[in-house]
């Protein structure tokens, strides 16, 4: 069947299985280069086979929860949805979540997922105390820092591509409520937002929408959000009966394919405008419940239909520190030079981190995304050019277009990668078009 | 309100297992009873780790009908909610030719969720309150010759429960049909159903939920369902004879 990544680009004819046990997804194996996809949030081809696509969703199951430690141990296809459902009204949260919650646990540790708190917790790799890894032998082998170790390092952050995680166990992070103390600080360029961003190491979370098609003095001009899980003693005095209570959100839907030309240069600097002018007006410090503060953009279902049909990349890159401004701008000058603007432009301040083949390092990430066509395509390539003369790399959980050689050239880790997986066989059973395109 | 029991018969199902999902996420707990409970292990643990339930697993088999009395006094508590999810859809072809087949779908279909209802409706009745919900299908709404044993005996199951619910309202018991229409479940996961028609098992667990809290009579879980039918039911028997659908 045709089937594609949450960007709807490219589209590939999978053979598409959902087996319901192990003995299954055993047998599924020797049925060709397999790949397991769980909620299909990763951008672009990362959950696709066109041999042997898996889908997880039978296998999840909640195994157990310790709630003196906040240890839930879950099998794959549990939601991270679901994780906040069960538990937050119990006072436990996700340790790191990226930006939706209709991700499933084995996505998280595949892609080894970053959140607005990267600078001060570091990935959701750290979160994670062991995984059950299928390998190629349809054996089951349970990894961790100090078990199987090595298993462990290379399946954080490893696409799926050493074995298919079956079962993980993860420590949820306390809160007394759910809602965010939230503090909005507008940043006249992308000078001001890097010094926001510095100044607010101490803060939990800290995120910035960043207007990039702004130019001149106000390039890269940006809301910076910084947040914290809000005490009891924060809530206002009613709220603080049913701290959990947060009112759901009516959820709306994009009930089909926008025409594609909607998404131009002028239609997007109009909503960049607006949307700086509308977060002037917010500046300053608010209450803001979970989900909109880590999910809005949850709350328009099938919000990938507006680019059109042809669907849309992401563009995502982490810069180190030291080249962080210069290259920043450099993507931002390219960027509205191109007049191609992004709807959705994040920028975020990570943290250190040293892990086998993760995306994040110490350094700045600079998020984007644009409808597929030739002038943006040719886009995205000036701006993998930008990223490695920055000393920068990529996201493969976005990524659906970029090459073998770019990655090569961004990421020594690769070849490391490439031949663990010769050493294991997982190079034989386990393959997405996206591992095939980067020759992983 | 929601510390009240809830019995889900045939819970094997992917629906049914929705269904439970849906009552124990509002605090209800869960009495899963299917052939080889102990299969449902992982099930019952599951719900118990997401939504701090009580969950209890119990042997029941819809064929059975002689042990119904026996199985409801082995419960943990009378339920105020029952579901039953029990269905066979066997294969038509084979129901055609072989009567153990027919047989066996016919009184999986109708006497055997029939008959624990009627159980189920005493107590209930006796009792002065209660909730009975019958997963029934469309296909009982007109024989189709695709699937007329299976569609027959869904047929008298809807009328079962509707004559139920004429008989129990003045007790204080409601009665639920429920016409789930498509739904992707391991039933039909062979099957290449039409996206707009097909509910996932989770809509139909959202749609009975609410449907025994606004005491609902009889629901289409996607609402197209209602039209659909009504169409079917409305084609003149001289057209309808020769229509392959």
């Amino acid at each position: 069947m045709k089937l594609s990544g949450w960007g709807r680009f490219p589209t590939h004819d999978v053979a598409l299985s959902a087996p319901r046990s192990e003995a299954a997804l055993q047998a599924q194996l020797a049925e060709g280069a397999a790949i397991a996809r769980g909620n299909g949030r990763a951008y672009g081809d990362s959950a696709l086979s066109q041999t042997n696509t898996v889908h997880m969703r039978h296998f999840a199951h909640m195994l157990s929860f310790d709630d003196k430690t906040g240890v839930l141990q879950a099998e794959a296809g549990v939601l991270a949805a679901d994780i906040i459902d069960s538990f937050l009204p119990r006072g436990w949260f996700l340790p790191v979540t990226p930006g939706t919650k209709f991700v499933t646990l084995g996505g998280m540790i595949a892609a080894d997922v970053h959140g607005k708190n990267h600078h001060a917790d570091g990935s959701f790799g750290n979160f994670v105390d062991w995984i059950d890894v299928m390998g190629p032998d349809g054996k089951v082998t349970r990894c961790s820092r100090r078990k199987q170790a090595t298993l462990f390092q290379w399946t954080v952050g490893g696409m799926g591509l050493t074995g298919i995680i079956l079962r993980a166990a993860i420590r949820l992070r306390p809160v007394e409520s759910g809602w965010i103390a939230q503090q909005m600080i507008q940043a006249e360029n992308l000078d001001a937002a890097m010094d926001v961003f510095e100044r607010s190491q101490d803060s939990t979370y800290s995120v910035a929408w960043i207007d990039c098609l702004s130019t001149g003095a106000a390039r890269g001009r940006s809301l910076v959000m910084l947040g914290e899980h809000a005490a009891l003693e924060d809530l206002p005095k009613p709220r603080r009966k049913m701290p959990f209570q947060t009112k759901d959100k009516r959820k709306l839907s994009v009930p089909f394919s926008l025409p594609g030309w909607l998404m131009n240069g002028l239609t997007v600097r109009a909503f960049n405008a607006l949307y700086y002018w509308n977060g002037s007006r917010k500046a300053g410090e608010s209450l803001v419940d979970w989900d909109s503060y880590f999910y809005p953009l949850d709350a328009i279902l099938n919000w990938n239909r507006i680019y059109g049909r042809r669907g849309f990349a992401q563009f995502q890159c982490v810069l180190p520190l030291e080249t962080s401004r210069a290259g920043l701008n450099a993507l931002l000058e390219a960027i509205s030079e191109a007049g191609a603007g992004s709807f959705l432009a994040v920028l975020k301040r990570l943290g250190p981190q040293e892990s086998r083949f993760s995306f994040p390092m110490e350094g700045y990430t600079l998020a984007l995304d644009f409808p597929v066509n030739a002038r943006t395509l040719a886009l995205m390539d000036r701006l993998d050019a930008i990223t490695l003369d920055h000393g920068g790399r990529f996201y493969l959980a976005k990524d659906s277009r970029m090459t073998a050689e770019t990655l090569r050239a961004s990421d020594p880790r690769t070849d490391t990668f490439e031949a663990a997986r010769r050493k294991s066989g997982a190079c034989e059973t386990f393959a997405s078009e996206q591992s095939q395109r980067l020759k992983l | 309100m929601n510390n009240r029991p809830v019995l889900i018969l045939g819970a094997r199902s992917d629906m049914a297992l929705a269904i439970a999902h849906s009552f124990a996420k509002e605090g209800h707990p869960v009495q899963l009873a299917a052939r080889n409970p102990d299969d449902l292990e992982a099930a019952r643990n599951d719900l118990q780790v997401r939504y701090s339930v009580d969950v209890s697993l119990h042997a029941f088999d819809a064929l059975d009908t002689a042990g119904f009395e026996g199985f409801l006094d082995a419960l943990p508590a009378l339920p105020h909610i029952a579901v039953c999810a029990v269905g066979l859809m066997g294969e038509q072809a084979e129901n055609e030719t072989d009567s153990t087949a027919a047989t066996q779908v016919l009184r999986a279909n109708f006497e055997g969720p029939a008959l624990i209802f009627a159980a189920l409706a005493n107590r209930f009745a006796e009792r002065g309150s209660g909730t009975l919900v019958g997963i029934s299908s469309v296909a009982g709404d007109r024989g189709r010759a695709t699937n007329y044993v299976y569609g027959s005996a869904k047929a008298g199951f809807t009328a079962f429960l509707s004559g139920l619910r004429n008989r129990l309202t003045e007790h204080g018991v409601h009665v639920v049909t429920v016409l789930p229409g498509f739904v992707a479940t391991k039933m039909t996961e062979d099957l290449d159903l039409p996206a707009k028609l097909t509910a996932q098992p989770e809509e139909v667990g959202e749609a009975v939920l609410r449907a025994v809290k606004s005491k609902r009579n009889v629901i289409y879980v996607r609402k197209i369902w209602w039209l659909v039918m009504a169409i079917i039911r409305n084609i003149p028997e001289m057209i309808f004879k020769k229509l392959k659908i």
